[in-house]
């Protein structure tokens, strides 16, 4: 291993060569770039720096060699990060498979499994898509009803997914499903990998209140698996969401780095649309943002001292309990509080009598209520902290 | 900005801790309290508080202090709130004691080292009005030939009975400035009784004679220095309010747990475990604010003011929530005298009433970030 320094300063000299100039920008909505069979590039930088990036193995950098991984350390792979942070090189793609089901697929694949599965998934060739929600099976997820039945040679899977992430962009998806009806239910779950190319796989695009969104219904009539396909045990699938959910943190952060800012200054863009306060409503109001921007600046230090409890090496599973829904109730609060602001302004719908800001900010209101339900809702948090951080006895009437 | 305790730090809040939970029980402050002690606080156990170095924290060695910052004040601040525990630390040492600190001549500096040594203590008198309002007074303080004359009344002045001296701000010809007032038969003392039970006074100066070395800094150029002071002690103050209410919320958490009601632990029930959970969040919350800003009077002092409001009203506005809901989780032995909860109600209510309520430090963070 190469002293970590000099690894820097080789890992600097080729992003430097390497990383084009129009890439060295934040990355606009909708320039975001998707790994599988076909790429969606606009421009040919784009394809140019996701092949460089391929062709040194740095899309999975901490993966072995032999599955398409480049063998770095964490170390030098913290390296890598902060070298591409400083040059503000774009992600060269995004991958769910990535960072989800990868670290998954390492630890408890086949060798066939890892060889079939992670060396495309490492070059970027094939787009992965999560099934897990069902329309029934939404805060309850072990509740889910899409089965996997045993056919000998295969399984035969029935039933629907929803809230499926580019579910009709994907080209394989790693799903939970029922493979024993009898069972308690989170005894009788399988994690199974899915070709979305299949016969019987359907989807349908789900338009939310905000408009066009990447989600979608998924259906599936007499979709046939391979048996090879059935990733760790027979019914063993729960255990393994736990872990894949466990990575969607760290993957969720890595979209927070070049997506749509949901952190938003709120005093800035009061007083944008409501310079000096002064009839007694606008003064009621902006005392309302100040209380708002409070909470925020507090949600802000708390993050900041998990950081550093968490680099103290104390335990803080609390404090992590508690921030998704923190940060997204708290965003919401201040969405509605800045389009009291705007007034009227902020009411515009497909009409170009109002601005590109204004329309986007009542979008990203609308977005909002998504985040307090999406990947555990407020509810499911509140539970969490009530049982697991603060032990509260258990209803035994409910099953969590 | 660090947000965590040091190791040193943790020392100090594990002796407080073990200190405090023997000498100092909730117990103890209910017998105080039933006792109508004149002090109101125990003189023995301050003067162990001495002992341990409490009344040096802060101070730079140079002034006879240990120079260990404010994160460690805060805390033994934090234990004495979890353990209800009345001293003069916040009123003579952090107000009074940060005042002579920044503006105190060589002679003066006399008070600050018998503060530190804890043979005398002094009492800041600021308040006027019927909530906190430190710039809005009467109490006014003429030029006389070799002095001052002072004239006006102060409510409020935490451990003013039985004090060495007073702090007293005043209006003089050049603008707002501080007096160290001597105890004297000519200062009439009145007890204010309160809901928890401390020590309070409200003090009347009619054309009382000041010599000139009384003026603490510079006439009318004391501003800076009274908002600094304050910042210190609504700190202190937020953290000993965060301690009670972290104790408030383990004994309400604990019955949650042993409670039965219909069959079942009342802590099976989602409409309390959500609101035990919503609480659990403001504490946190509140607890990243509190650390932030004692961390801020240790490191750069700059933005002290926008840190220590934003800490004292989010930690009163959590505390009133606790307060509220532990009540109401304990049901009809919640509203008891048996229990400790109204001890913990009451004192949280006058500490978050204290320098400025949630109210006055919302006001005037949003001030303060308007400015930035």
């Amino acid at each position: 291993m190469v002293d970590l320094e000099e690894f820097r300063i080789q890992v600097r000299e080729w992003l430097e060569d390497n990383c084009p100039e129009s890439l060295r920008t934040p990355t606009p909505d909708g320039e975001l770039i998707w790994g599988g069979k076909t790429p969606n590039f606009t421009f040919d930088d784009q394809r140019l720096w996701f092949e460089r990036m391929r062709d040194k193995n740095w899309f999975c950098p901490t993966w072995a060699k032999e599955y398409g991984g480049a063998g770095l350390s964490s170390k030098e792979n913290s390296v890598l990060e902060s070298e591409m942070r400083k040059l503000k090189c774009r992600p060269p793609q995004i991958n769910l498979g990535i960072w989800m089901l990868g670290p998954v697929l390492l630890k408890h694949g086949t060798e066939q499994q890892k060889q079939q599965f992670l060396k495309p998934m490492a070059r970027g060739e094939v787009r992965w898509c999560q099934g897990f929600s069902e329309p029934n099976a939404g805060s309850d997820l072990a509740s889910l009803r899409t089965s996997a039945q045993d056919m000998g040679d295969h399984y035969l899977v029935n039933g629907s997914k929803i809230w499926t992430s580019y579910g009709d962009k994907s080209d394989f998806m790693y799903a939970l499903v029922r493979t024993d009806p009898a069972a308690p239910k989170h005894q009788g779950i399988s994690l199974l990998l899915l070709d979305m190319h299949s016969d019987g796989v359907k989807t349908a695009p789900i338009h939310l209140i905000s408009g066009k969104s990447s989600f979608c219904e998924v259906f599936f009539d007499n979709v046939k698996v391979p048996k090879d396909n059935l990733v760790g045990e027979l019914n063993g699938g729960w255990q393994l969401a736990k872990e894949l959910l466990q990575h969607e943190r760290s993957a969720m952060s890595k979209f927070g780095e070049f997506q749509l800012p949901t952190h938003f200054d709120l005093m800035s863009l009061f007083n944008d649309y409501m310079p000096a306060p002064h009839t007694p409503s606008e003064q009621s109001l902006f005392y309302k943002a100040v209380e708002a921007d409070m909470q925020e600046h507090a949600y802000n230090l708390t993050v900041q001292r998990l950081t550093q409890e968490m680099q103290a090496g104390i335990n803080n599973f609390g404090l992590m309990s508690i921030m998704k829904l923190v940060h997204t109730e708290q965003e919401i609060i201040k969405f509605e509080l800045l389009l009291d602001a705007m007034g009227y302004r902020a009411l515009g719908w497909e009409d170009n009598n109002f601005t590109e800001q204004e329309q986007a900010i009542n979008r990203a209101w609308l977005n909002s209520f998504s985040q307090a339900i999406a990947g555990g809702s407020s509810e499911v948090q509140l539970n969490i902290i009530a049982k697991r951080v603060l032990q509260l006895p258990e209803n035994k009437g409910a099953q969590t | 900005m660090s947000l965590v305790y040091s190791e040193d730090d943790r020392m100090l809040a594990d002796t407080a801790e073990e200190f405090l939970l023997s000498k100092s029980p909730v117990a103890a402050q209910r017998t105080l309290r039933d006792s109508k002690s004149a002090l109101n606080f125990d003189n023995d156990v301050w003067q162990q508080m001495v002992e341990l170095g409490w009344t040096a924290i802060t101070f730079p060695e140079k002034l006879g202090g240990l120079e260990f910052g404010y994160k460690g004040l805060g805390a033994v601040f934090e234990s004495m709130g979890k353990h209800l525990t009345a001293s003069p630390l916040l009123s003579s040492v952090v107000l009074c004691g940060s005042l002579l600190e920044q503006l105190a001549n060589d002679s003066q500096l006399e008070w600050l080292n018998h503060i530190i040594s804890g043979e005398k203590r002094l009492a800041l008198a600021i308040d006027e009005k019927a909530r906190h309002e430190p710039f809005n007074f009467q109490t006014e303080a003429v030029d006389v030939a070799d002095g001052f004359v002072l004239s006006g009344k102060k409510v409020m002045v935490m451990d003013g009975l039985s004090a060495d001296g007073w702090v007293v701000s005043a209006k003089h010809k050049e603008g707002v400035s501080l007096f160290i007032v001597p105890f004297s038969e000519d200062v009439i003392v009145k007890r204010t009784n309160l809901v928890d039970s401390r020590n309070y006074a409200e003090l009347t100066f009619n054309e009382l004679t000041l010599p000139v070395n009384a003026l603490l800094g510079n006439p009318g150029d004391s501003i800076d220095a009274i908002n600094h002071s304050l910042d210190l002690g609504r700190l202190c103050l937020s953290s000993e309010i965060l301690g009670a209410s972290k104790a408030l919320f383990d004994m309400t958490v604990e019955y949650l747990k042993t409670r039965e009601q219909f069959g079942v632990k009342i802590g099976t029930f989602q409409a309390l475990q959500h609101r035990a959970a919503n609480c659990y969040v403001e504490l946190e919350l509140a607890q990243s604010c509190v650390i932030a800003a004692l961390s801020n009077a240790d490191d750069t002092k700059s933005d002290l003011g926008l840190s220590a409001s934003l800490a004292k009203c989010q930690v009163s506005k959590a505390a009133d929530l606790i307060t509220r809901e532990a009540i109401q989780m304990h049901g009809g032995i919640g509203v008891t005298d048996e229990l400790d909860i109204g001890l913990y109600l009451k004192r949280i209510r006058v500490a978050q009433m204290s320098l400025g309520d949630a109210d006055f430090h919302q006001a005037r963070y949003g001030e303060l970030k308007n400015k930035m």
